[in-house]
């Protein structure tokens, strides 16, 4: 039995098409920034932002809200894209990403956009502030729950391990931490540039309860995340299979766009595919 | 002669004075900061007995957090404390905290924000035998550099008390300065403290040259002082016990009533305090000057006094250092 009714599964589907098209408009709009690895996790953030969460978006700083981690700041549009969608700010302010002034910084910052949580993108370093939250609401006996989302490739830093050591030996139940296993990095395939696997068993001898699921299959993403808070005596991981580029057939699994964007014409042809998944979307839908 | 409103201890020449490391300050201020605020927590990197983290930890077990020899962690961990609302110190030796942690300090607390304290120990040539690797004469420069960053470093143990305790309420990313050994401790507990506000510890009259210094060297500069005074060359002596933000109004009047200036501290040369003054003064209100401090060299095993002589920071120096820019 799942814990996702059908009705639940097929809304969040549709969602995470509109945060994937939003994606791809900001980035165009912006000239730079990474575009493989926001599609890719286009579906995990959608399933935290409209199901998971437990979170008040007129309220960021409400102080019982779950946290959102993002270690792996490189990949913060997907999170603007899914925080406008789930009404932080207006969705066209999405298309000032990494222009002067915006609130949508290159890679996000705690004091400028509410609601990022932390200040991320020098990567290896968020496991262990979700680490430092987690201990300090069990502290005063908080309920609420800290997700950190993280990539495969920052899993060579050794601030991760040191964070992960951190998390088993004190049982922060109360964290849960989800990698994006897209097996790219910039400069190329995870497994050629540093080998990570066995990265579970890793993660087993650290002390953590481990899940691999298919990050594209919201029934998995959400059943994951209610099997990891069930786990109420150590942190729990969750290896999420995902396909860099998501969404656009051209793209998918090619490490050649983990760090650019797309080009105007090629954006229109990405839009196409997007809305064409399934049939569900014709491109002339949309002006 | 000595300053009367700093209140200093009026024997702290003689060979009776009191002694104490700067360390025991931090023991006992963040002990008194615990007792006052419960979200005080220190969190220590397997150093708990050679940085005092462990009085913290004896008064309040269950706020005090082991992170192992792991200084990245230390730093980001902290970052995760304060983002949830604790006031976190984070303690080890200054060569790794912040030598080896400072991008994580640079990201998640300073850019971010974050009250995280900073407590570098063991800081500058004076940890002796340990050598090269231990002595930390950068991290002045290193912590001074990131915008939302306060820089202390306090002259002695009384005064390493206070600014810990300071430090836990002012609400900024803070880093704090140590030392291991013992050093006299000059001030009372009615000398005042005040973060950014430097004082004057020692002025003659009219004085020719201003001693500006912070950390431990300032008792040799006091020492140098006395002894220049008594050769008739007049000085000032300031404890800029805050390298940021510099109280740059007392700067500003210091370099207007004197003809130079000399500044004296345990770090090297460039990216200190000597550097923060310069940086200043260059643009504001030019004057002679000298700088005591270590010249871009790495320290190396030693006593104290041997490492201090080797550097030229002891009392000659700062007294030749005088001389050199009275006559400029």
């Amino acid at each position: 039995m799942s814990y996702l009714t059908e009705d639940s599964e097929t809304r969040l589907i549709a969602q995470a098409r509109a945060v994937r098209e939003t994606i791809i408009q900001m980035l165009v709009a912006a000239g730079s920034g990474h575009t493989a690895g926001p599609l890719g996790m286009a579906d995990i953030f959608t399933a935290f932002y409209f199901h998971i969460l437990n979170h008040n978006p007129k309220d960021p700083h409400w102080v019982e809200r779950d946290r959102l981690i993002l270690s792996n700041g490189h990949i913060v549009p997907v999170r603007y894209a899914a925080m406008a969608h789930a009404g932080y700010f207006p969705i066209e302010e999405c298309l000032t990403l990494r222009r002067f002034k915006s609130r949508l910084q290159g890679h996000p910052e705690r004091e400028v956009l509410p609601g990022v949580e932390t200040t991320s993108g020098p990567l290896g370093s968020g496991l262990s502030q979700a680490a430092g939250i987690a201990y300090a609401a069990r502290m005063d006996g908080k309920k609420f729950h800290t997700y950190c989302l993280m990539s495969d490739g920052e899993q060579q830093c050794g601030n991760i391990w040191e964070a992960a050591m951190f998390a088993g030996r004190n049982r922060l139940a109360n964290l849960t931490a989800v990698i994006d296993r897209n097996n790219i990095q910039i400069n190329g395939m995870t497994e050629d540039v540093m080998p990570l696997e066995p990265l579970r068993d890793k993660y087993e001898s650290f002390g953590w309860h481990t899940l691999e699921i298919n990050g594209h299959n919201m029934e998995e993403i959400v059943d994951a995340v209610e099997t990891a808070k069930a786990v109420t005596e150590k942190p729990t991981v969750i290896i999420a299979r995902t396909i860099p580029g998501k969404g656009v057939p051209e793209i998918e699994y090619d490490f050649r766009w983990h760090g650019k964007p797309p080009t105007k014409a090629e954006a229109e042809q990405f839009l196409i595919a997007l809305r064409s998944l399934g049939g569900q979307v014709h491109p002339s839908d949309h002006a | 002669m000595l300053n009367t409103n700093a209140q200093l201890h009026s024997n702290l020449f003689d060979a009776d004075a009191l002694l104490a490391p700067t360390r025991d300050g931090f023991g006992k201020g963040v002990v008194e900061a615990g007792q006052k605020d419960e979200r005080v927590v220190v969190l220590c990197a397997d150093l708990a007995e050679s940085t005092r983290a462990e009085w913290f930890q004896k008064e309040f077990p269950k706020r005090y957090v082991e992170i192992g020899v792991a200084e990245q962690n230390l730093a980001a961990v902290a970052s995760g404390f304060a983002n949830y609302g604790k006031i976190p110190f984070i303690t080890s030796y200054a060569a790794f905290n912040p030598g080896r942690n400072n991008e994580q300090i640079r990201t998640t607390a300073s850019l971010a924000n974050l009250p995280v304290k900073v407590c570098g120990m063991h800081a500058g040539v004076s940890v002796g035998p340990d050598g090269a690797t231990h002595q930390a004469l950068e991290d002045i420069g290193l912590m001074r550099m990131q915008p939302n960053m306060v820089v202390i470093v306090p002259m002695d143990a009384e005064e390493a008390r206070k600014a810990t305790y300071a430090a836990a309420f002012n609400g900024k990313p803070t880093y704090l300065r140590f030392g291991r050994e013992k050093s006299p401790v000059l001030t009372t507990a009615a000398t005042p403290f005040e973060i950014g506000k430097g004082y004057t510890l020692w002025e003659s009259e009219s004085p020719h040259v201003a001693i500006i210094g912070c950390g431990t060297l300032l008792f040799e500069a006091l020492k140098a002082a006395r002894a220049l005074e008594a050769q008739g060359v007049r000085t000032t002596v300031i404890n800029m016990h805050t390298v940021k933000p510099l109280d740059t109004d007392l700067l500003y009047r210091t370099a207007s009533a004197v003809h130079g200036i000399v500044t004296v501290e345990e770090h090297q040369a460039a990216g200190g305090l000597g550097s923060a003054v310069a940086e200043f003064l260059a643009e504001h209100r030019p004057v002679p000057m000298e700088m005591v401090a270590v010249r871009d060299r790495f320290g190396q095993s030693g006593t104290t006094v041997e490492l201090y002589r080797e550097y030229g920071l002891d009392q000659q120096a700062i007294e030749a250092a005088v001389l050199r820019v009275a006559k400029r």
